[in-house]
């Protein structure tokens, strides 16, 4: 097994303990409710988009430290670019994750930081939650997602 | 109860743990360089050799369909087949072995007494007993059946140390409308040890028929139908050392009888005609297609292996090892034990502050030591205590102390990457 440290890199471990934009948004254009039902992990995204712009997004919830991490860096990473760079995002974020890529470039390479989640089989689940969560509300489905 | 309830062993030998966990080998092994410290019995108990040599020599000299041929290996298949029924019948106490009836495992017994047994005896409005900290195989069933009938599912709650509330259960066994109580023997989240021969007395004093989910008992604590007094008695054969797909439900040969079939196939008539099918007797009637022969075999191996120990003295092991951990534990800064029932058995269910459970488990995954993270199927119980989900440590006989202290060190660990 790689080292835990490739899984639990600083980056991580700070976002864990305190998420950015850990609030719901009042008068959100969109919000959706993630669930895995595997761990109990509950996520709620909230958007707020100007045209094809996402002004603001912000998540509530609880779960392990690589699923609040991975919500709360998306956050970071989608808040002012249009939903459709939004959507590239979380094709090379999975394909990150799932071992199908090596780079999230179009996020500065922030988000490489979950690269060793592949190692993790069963943890891929906790980093991609709350990316489906943000597409299920930018979407404007009410349904609830969840991972399985 | 008292392991004394169990038949005397035919052992007289000391019991050895450390001898036990040698007969099972994969307990030898490592995991990412680390020795296995396996402490998820409570999801699946490891397979000793004696396991998987009766498979093993099933398929080599005895391997035939059962109940069928008139040939040499399709009567000594029956014959092994048979002999396991006997000896699941000695480990529940059963009066006859007629009364056991082999199944996939715990959930489909519950399943099949939930459609078979108290299905055809509900009227809209009726109620249906459970008690808060049930597997979701104790609960789903229930709902499933109540949705088909019209009945009502009643949960009576538990306190914060997990035991059940026996005053709310007798009022709610004392309606008019409640039919059917169904109840764990041991809870698989909490560790509670439910005083189920109590209870089942409470319910039959209301003529009530009584289930007992002995999923997480039978690798531990004595079972005797007969001193428990229920109804039905279900447990599954690879919590209990054998192998995974075959289970067994204990019922009571009255109830067998009255009955409606389970599965319609082969095996489970007397005879066909397109006019007219007449069942097979009990307990053939609600095995339909050909059994998991092999694995009948297998958990008759495992349950023989078990019972070949001085019960008496892994039970006094097992109390002895489950206060250590508690003890241990007990000890972590910012640990929480979750289920802390007077009478327990195997489980430890704990969070630790500020970190989520499956961080703990992938972190002690890292040092070799299997545990198990999340809701446990007994995701009313998480609710209950307020929390999405626990670490759980579930002990067996094999298990040493050192393998608490392994997990004890691991959590230092846990805290290491994660401070408080």
């Amino acid at each position: 097994m790689s080292d835990l440290r490739d899984l639990y890199q600083e980056l991580i471990l700070d976002h864990g303990r305190q998420p950015r934009n850990f609030r719901a948004i009042e008068g959100a254009s969109g919000d959706a409710d993630g669930y895995n039902p595997l761990c109990g992990d509950k996520v709620h995204v909230y958007v707020k988009t100007d045209g094809e712009i996402v002004t603001d997004v912000s998540f509530t919830g609880d779960g392990c430290a690589i699923s609040k991490a991975s919500a709360s860096l998306m956050t970071q990473a989608v808040k002012g670019r249009t939903t459709t760079e939004t959507e590239r995002l979380f094709a090379s974020f999975h394909a990150l994750v799932t071992g199908q890529g090596d780079s999230t470039e179009a996020a500065g390479g922030k988000l490489d930081v979950f690269a060793g989640v592949v190692e993790f089989p069963a943890r891929v689940k906790c980093a991609s939650l709350a990316w489906h969560t943000l597409r299920a509300a930018l979407a404007g489905r009410g349904a609830a997602v969840t991972t399985e | 109860m008292s392991a004394a309830l169990h038949t005397p062993s035919r052992a007289a030998v000391p019991f050895d743990p450390a001898a036990v966990r040698a007969q099972c080998p994969i307990l030898a092994t490592t995991v990412h360089g680390k020795p296995l410290v396996y402490l998820d019995n409570a999801a699946t108990a490891q397979k000793p050799l004696a396991v998987l040599d009766a498979e093993r020599d099933y398929y080599t000299t005895a391997n035939a369909n059962v109940h069928r041929g008139v040939h040499f290996l399709s009567e000594e298949a029956t014959r092994r087949y048979e002999a396991a029924r006997g000896a699941v019948r000695r480990f529940v106490h059963a009066a006859g072995d007629d009364e056991i009836v082999f199944v996939r495992g715990t959930t489909e017994a519950v399943n099949l007494v939930a459609h078979s047994f108290v299905g055809p005896r509900l009227t809209p409005g009726d109620e249906i007993v459970i008690t808060h900290l049930e597997h979701h195989s104790n609960i789903v069933p229930w709902q499933l059946l109540c949705e088909r009938t019209g009945a009502v599912l009643r949960v009576a709650p538990i306190d914060d140390r997990g035991d059940v509330d026996a005053a709310v259960l007798e009022r709610l066994l004392a309606s008019p409308r409640a039919r059917f109580l169904a109840m764990a023997h041991v809870s698989n989240a909490l560790g509670t040890i439910l005083p189920v021969a109590a209870f089942t007395a409470l319910a039959h004093a209301h003529g009530i028929p009584v289930l007992v989910d002995g999923a997480q008992a039978a690798p531990h604590l004595p079972v005797d139908v007969q001193a428990l007094g229920c109804d039905f008695y279900a447990f599954s054969g690879h919590k209990v050392f054998g192998p995974t797909g075959i289970g067994a439900l204990y019922a009571r040969r009255e109830h067998l009888e009255a009955m409606i079939p389970w599965q319609g196939g082969g095996d489970m008539i007397a005879s066909v005609t397109f006019e007219k099918t007449t069942w097979n007797r009990v307990p053939y009637k609600f095995e339909a297609g050909t059994p998991n022969i092999a694995g009948a075999i297998g958990l008759a191996a495992a349950l023989d292996w078990l019972s070949a120990q001085d019960l008496a003295q892994v039970a006094a092991y097992e109390h002895d090892l489950l206060a250590y951990g508690t003890a241990a534990l007990s000890a972590v800064p910012g640990l929480r034990l979750v289920g802390t029932a007077v009478a327990k058995a195997s489980v430890l269910s704990f969070t630790l502050a500020g970190v989520h459970p499956h961080d703990v488990g992938t972190i002690l995954d890292g040092e070799g030591i299997a545990i198990r993270t999340g809701h446990h199927c007994a995701q009313p119980v998480m609710d209950r205590f307020g929390i999405p989900a626990t670490a759980r440590a579930s002990l067996a006989l094999y298990n040493l102390r050192t393998d608490l202290d392994a997990l004890v060190a691991g959590l230092a660990r846990v805290r290491a990457l994660f401070p408080a």
